[in-house]
């Protein structure tokens, strides 16, 4: 069935998503130092060069450090999984997803593979897509 | 100039539950006990520095008009959780430039009930239609959507983190509740803590989980409380009492640092690299090898904040923290006690007083003055706290040679 009105347009929840057939994250990469960041930088906080170039992160990555969360503000729903994931040499932030919040079902070192999800509709109707990180079997997501 | 620069008097108020004080009150208690101690009034004080992160501006001002406005430099400091030792260090400074013979330092917090802090701990406002907004272009708030953004949660990744780097076989939650055991033992002899009850293993791994491994026993109490410190110079001690020349801690390292980059700071603070580096200044510059300390205060936010700190404040061998902790060596009996005022988890955390609070403590053992809970014969002991953003002071303090 046709949808009728606006169609829904998705958005990356931060810039540094970038959405498609094959999501990935980018991060500014300082040309002097190769220092990288996700956040606008006005200057390399690594060496103080002032010029970046874009790069792609690899989706893949190991656990390099993880809390689950149970109490946080109201507006935040717990429990989640809070990794810190080492995707081959560049360290990122993002929720370890499809796995219970139960230390041992957690390990350091797991194989870890990017997914999207959507965090939310707005009134107008656009579509947040967020990140995370799944388990990765011999590169395929069970 | 002048060369050394001593703690002539100190005192924290009680840490806990002031409902009938607030911050002004809090404060010029702590400062007026302070001079009581040091045997010395405002009108003697040449400086202030004075912290107070959730006050509303002009703090130091605001307690000179309740103790004594003489018209003296105030330098009103904000560094985080290292507020209190910003302020020693900014009146350090000021007597070791030669401008001031004696200065005042004092940090105060009103955080009982305060729940959790952190950027996840305020309320978001409504936001009806995306639109990217901030560094990252986040279309709505982060926290539980990216990553924790509470303390806790920050901390349990520090201390997990540490894990990660340094395999340990046994159940991290029962590690980190341990040195939660710990604390809470050691505050049952710290009247002026804000719990001073002992703790069993099973009961504070049972207690309420806030974010995996820290449960709520394994964090910081939130609470109220003052500290405040007169400082003077070496130069200036030698012309008073014998008493006050006896009971003066020499200051043998005030070192600040903040953050140096490192490849995983944007995404989880480094609270490692400051703090060694201020250790080794620190120890550099007094001459003091971590050998030598009779006890340390660290800033025990989380308990798995404690565990990093012992390797990053080179109380053990490299990546050896877990075995150094399980050996017992800090326990108030054990070759290195950390913590033997109960720490952050028990003491309390009134975020600006707490930089100053923890050299109480450490001048309280100096001094021979702890009572139940002192430590025979301290004399040298190191006094650590770490403000995220990041901001690590270290103080290393040597009793008087009179005493």
């Amino acid at each position: 069935m046709t949808k009728v009105g606006n169609p829904v347009t998705q958005m990356p929840l931060v810039d540094y998503l970038v959405l498609g057939g094959d999501p990935h994250l980018v991060a500014d990469e300082c040309t002097s130092c190769g220092a990288r960041f996700f956040d606008r930088r006005n200057a390399c906080g690594g060496c103080s060069g002032r010029a970046f170039s874009k790069v792609r992160i690899s989706p893949t990555g190991t656990l390099r450090s993880f809390t689950i969360v149970s109490v946080a503000a109201p507006n935040v729903s717990v429990p989640f999984i809070a990794g810190i994931v080492d995707c081959h040499g560049t360290t990122v932030r993002g929720l370890i997803l499809g796995v219970d919040p139960d230390p041992k079902r957690l390990s350091f070192g797991m194989e870890l593979r990017l997914t999207t999800m959507s965090v939310g509709t707005d009134s107008a109707g656009n579509e947040a897509i967020g990140f995370g990180f799944v388990a990765d079997y011999e590169g395929g997501t069970q | 100039m002048s060369d050394d620069v001593w703690i002539l008097g100190i005192r924290m108020t009680k840490f806990g539950k002031h409902p009938n004080e607030d911050a002004i009150d809090l404060a010029a208690e702590a400062a007026v006990d302070a001079l009581v101690d040091g045997g010395v009034q405002m009108s003697d004080i040449d400086v202030l520095a004075a912290g107070n992160l959730l006050g509303e501006g002009s703090f130091g001002q605001l307690l000179q008009k309740q103790i004594g406005q003489t018209g003296i430099p105030v330098y009103n400091v904000a560094n985080a959780c290292a507020t209190g030792a910003t302020a020693l260090r900014t009146v350090m400074m000021a007597i070791k430039s030669g401008e001031c013979e004696i200065g005042l330092a004092v940090g105060v917090e009103k955080v009982a009930g305060a729940g959790l802090l952190g950027e996840g701990g305020k309320a978001s406002s409504a936001n009806p239609v995306f639109a990217p907004t901030g560094r990252f272009g986040a279309v709505t708030t982060l926290d539980g959507r990216v990553s924790t953004e509470t303390m806790p949660g920050i901390f349990s990744l520090v201390g997990m983190e540490y894990l990660h780097d340094h395999p340990y076989e046994g159940t991290p939650l029962e590690l980190f509740a341990r040195i939660s055991e710990k604390n809470h033992s050691h505050s049952t002899l710290n009247p002026l803590a804000t719990y001073t009850k002992q703790m069993s293993l099973s009961q504070i791994m049972n207690d309420v989980m806030i974010a995996y491994p820290n449960t709520r026993p394994m964090c910081s109490a939130n609470c109220d409380g003052a500290a405040a410190a007169v400082m003077i110079s070496g130069a200036k001690l030698k012309t008073l009492s014998l008493e006050q020349r006896r009971r003066a801690v020499k200051i043998s390292a005030s070192i600040l640092t903040s953050d140096p980059w490192q490849e995983a700071c944007q995404v989880l603070p480094d609270v490692n690299a400051l703090t060694r580096s201020a250790a080794v200044q620190a120890y550099e510059s007094s001459g003091v090898s971590p050998e030598d300390l009779d006890l340390v205060e660290l800033h025990d936010c989380f308990a798995t904040a404690e565990l990093v700190h012992y390797d990053n404040l080179k109380l053990c061998e490299p990546g050896g923290a877990v075995d150094f902790f399980l050996s017992g060596a800090t326990w108030r009996d054990g070759r290195c006690p950390v913590n033997v005022s109960g720490g952050l988890q028990s003491k309390g955390h009134p975020i600006s007083a707490t930089g100053i609070a923890n050299v109480w403590e450490i001048c309280h053992h100096l001094r021979g003055e702890a009572g139940d809970r002192q430590i025979p014969d301290a004399k040298i002991g190191l006094a650590h706290v770490i403000g995220l953003g990041s901001a690590c002071g270290v103080h290393i303090l040597e009793r008087s040679a009179g005493s």
